[in-house]
């Protein structure tokens, strides 16, 4: 079975396109990529059509498929908030063929055998890719390391004590040698937590007014200025995940001028929403990091126009309704983000912020650069995982509509412009949506 | 003229107008608690449940009162004796009192935003009775009342907030209304006690006694919690004593007519010394007596059959 995409704008970073041309797919591979791709040889016209499968994408965008770094898939353990299905299905929908997931499950994904139990079960959905981010210590307790060596070869791309930062500098140090000598990178979740101990939300005048524990800045900003010191000594590769904050711009910007091998990922409501989304006590909006100022948002977004910041993950955190439907203080953390990603994001292009291919480079070319996978492009003889965009979609946000267990979105109501209509992976279309 | 909404949440909420409302309603209520029979029959027939998930014995039993001298039946739920202990949520509870028809629940809860969630759920009028740091309006508006019978007026008048600030909702609802009624607040304790960005408020900050209360009309002390000391919230009772009672010397920084408040339970010899607690400038029994006319004046507006 072939498939042909054409009249399609192709944006491909990887190779530096972006003109429009049909995409061949041939056994789950990309085939050719060209204008007229796969002139039918012979005559017959109705023969060709039932070998291949031709999809019109004239008006759309098609580019190698999204990869969502930083996710929470939930299992094992969680499945009451999300399953490795329901997060694959949902994935597929937001445009991501490649999904990269947290270890902080239970068993917490520290051996072998849970991240092989990740890949197998993914295998199974065979709805998306999905690569397992394994822990840096047991249990993510800080205390001891996993087994790195082992749980590469078991299939983790990057290690993480994400939701539990590692508190011990020494482990940090340890780990980040370690794992800079498998090729690898520490994503790390930069908190202090004895700053950020008892807060519900950003310290500031909104948390002042509503009377609610604040989590400051400098929480995020110390962790993640001591990261980069240890990588600075140790030349490891350090990714700085969810920068919410002005100051972790700044000081991942300094470190990227001085050269050193680190990079950072953002997500959607640090570049959309500020801390004023608190206001109603709304638990959709509580998340970790905290939503911050409007000055941090701005940074933000700079650091996405400046290149500071790499990457643009979802920090998909799915909760049940019985972890969001509770008083503020008691309600868990985490906003589910997979299918308000892309349009979030393409915001930015609106804005002027990025071009429409720096986006994508974002979220494409530079996570699979960082986890050394062979992703995030449509050269001819790689795999034909393809997001197809519509960029001029107008869709409203239904928190009831998506397909993630979890629908603990700010976004309910709010009107998108842009849309994954069409997800493949591995030249099979997952997931279609259209008009 | 009404109140715009089904609910007093906070000050925030309330415009300049409702708060006089609230006011001139609450001094026409004030004989009621005079009389020999102490009740009038204007909530007949109305129930309100006072759901305290919080220790409280003033403001309880100022509701409950308030309540019942309206004729109001009133139903007290502590979290000790409902089945809050028995690990259901706040929702289920909400929506099990409203499935037996009340009229007005008032609540007190530790989290903040928890009587917001509540008023978002049930169709009855809900009163914040203090949540978390967040607010305690009935409190903010008995002090009000109090200010208002004593100097006639509550603008144009200077009032030092003291202490522990950073976890007062008493503080943060008094700000908001005094400030609305055009009176200057001062706010003091040592820089802990005091959160981030709250000049933004409209607020003078100061980390001393001295200057806080120089020539100001009004001082309200806060109570300072003991528990707090293990959060570096402050070093030692023994210091914060020492730097920030208030006593008959300090005092004297203070305008000659000032009036010394307090929301209680007061710490005798802590944030006030006993002879300012006692003496002529304290006006904290009035405070107490004038919570239970503002909330029959909140009972009254919100649920005596006008809406």
């Amino acid at each position: 079975m072939k498939l042909l995409l054409t009249g399609g704008r192709i944006i491909d970073p990887s190779q530096g396109l972006d003109a429009n041309l049909d995409i061949l797919i041939e056994n789950g591979k990309i085939a050719e990529i060209g204008k007229n791709a796969h002139k039918p040889k012979t005559d017959s016209r109705k023969s060709a059509s039932r070998e291949i499968n031709i999809v019109d994408i004239n008006g759309m965008v098609a580019v190698p498929g999204l990869i969502d770094m930083h996710t929470h898939l939930r299992e094992p353990g969680f499945e009451y908030k999300e399953s490795i299905q329901t997060g694959s299905e949902a994935g597929a929908a937001g445009g991501f063929t490649s999904l990269a997931c947290m270890p902080n499950t239970n068993p917490v994904n520290d051996t072998r055998s849970v991240t092989e139990y990740i890949k197998r079960k993914a295998a199974s959905c065979n709805l998306v890719n999905v690569y397992p981010i394994a822990a840096v210590s047991m249990g993510s307790e800080g205390t001891s390391l996993t087994e790195f060596m082992d749980l590469k070869d078991a299939g983790a791309v990057a290690f993480s004590d994400d939701g539990k930062p590692v508190a011990n500098s020494a482990l940090m140090r340890r780990a980040l040698e370690y794992a800079s000598s498998l090729g690898m990178s520490i994503i790390s979740h930069c908190e202090d937590t004895c700053l950020s101990h008892g807060g519900s939300m950003n310290e500031g005048f909104v948390s002042t007014e509503l009377g609610l524990q604040g989590i400051p800045n400098i929480a995020e900003d110390a962790i993640v200025a001591r990261d980069i010191i240890i990588a600075e000594y140790t030349g490891a590769l350090l990714h700085i995940a969810h920068v919410s904050t002005a100051g972790a711009v700044r000081l991942i910007r300094d470190a990227k001028a001085r050269g050193l091998r680190v990079t950072a990922e953002t997500a959607p409501h640090y570049f959309t929403l500020t801390d004023e989304a608190l206001r109603e006590f709304d638990t959709c909006a509580k998340v970790n990091p905290p939503l911050r100022t409007l000055e941090d948002v701005n940074a933000v977004r700079e650091g996405l126009r400046d290149g500071t910041i790499d990457v643009i993950a979802s920090d998909h955190a799915p909760h049940a309704s019985t972890d969001k439907e509770v008083e503020f203080e008691y309600a868990s953390f985490g906003i589910t983000g997979l299918e308000t990603s892309l349009a979030l994001s393409l915001r930015l292009v609106d804005d002027g912020i990025l071009t429409l291919g720096q986006l994508i480079l974002g979220m494409t070319v530079n996570p699979a650069r960082i986890f050394n996978i062979p992703k995030g492009t449509l050269k001819t003889g790689g795999d034909a995982d393809i997001t197809v965009i519509d960029p001029n979609r107008n869709w409203t946000v239904d928190r009831d509509g998506l397909l993630s267990k979890g629908k603990n979105t700010p976004f309910h109501g709010q009107a998108m412009k842009g849309k994954a209509i069409m997800t493949i992976m591995g030249g099979e279309i997952k997931y279609r949506d259209l008009p | 003229m009404k109140l715009t909404n089904k609910d007093i949440l906070g000050i925030k909420e309330l415009s300049v107008d409702e708060i006089n409302l609230i006011l001139d309603t609450a001094a026409s209520f004030i004989e009621v608690s005079t009389r020999e029979i102490k009740k009038v029959p204007t909530l007949r027939g109305k129930t309100v449940v006072n759901l305290f998930f919080e220790a409280s014995t003033r403001t309880r039993t100022s509701f409950e009162i308030a309540g019942k001298r309206l004729s109001a039946d009133t139903i007290n739920i502590s979290a000790t004796t409902s089945s809050v202990v028995k690990g259901e949520t706040l929702i289920d509870t909400a929506r099990n009192l409203e499935a037996m028809n009340p009229d007005a629940i008032v609540i007190r809860h530790s989290a903040a935003g928890a009587p917001h969630m509540l008023a978002r759920m049930v169709k009855q009028s809900i009163i914040n009775a203090g949540d978390g740091a967040h607010e305690h309006p009935t409190q903010a508006l008995l002090d009000m009342m109090t200010i208002k019978e004593k100097k006639g007026t509550v603008s144009g008048l200077k009032v030092a907030i003291v202490g522990d600030i950073a976890h007062s909702r008493v503080a943060r609802s008094n700000i908001y209304g005094l400030t609305k009624m055009g009176s200057q607040v001062i706010v003091a304790g040592p820089a802990m006690m005091i959160p981030r960005d709250i000049a933004r408020m409209g607020v003078t900050v100061y980390n001393n006694l001295a200057e806080a209360i120089k020539d100001v009309d009004i001082v309200m002390m806060l109570r300072i919690q003991l528990e707090r000391q293990q959060q570096n919230i402050f070093p030692s009772l023994r210091e914060y004593s020492s730097y920030f009672c208030l006593n008959r010397h300090n005092i004297k920084l203070a305008k000659e007519d000032v009036l010394v408040m307090h929301p209680g339970p007061i710490n005798r010899g802590i944030e006030i010394s006993p002879d300012i607690a006692d003496g002529p400038y304290s006006i904290i029994l009035d405070q107490v007596t004038n919570g239970v006319a503002v909330r029959m004046a909140l009972l009254y507006l919100l649920i005596g059959g006008q809406r």
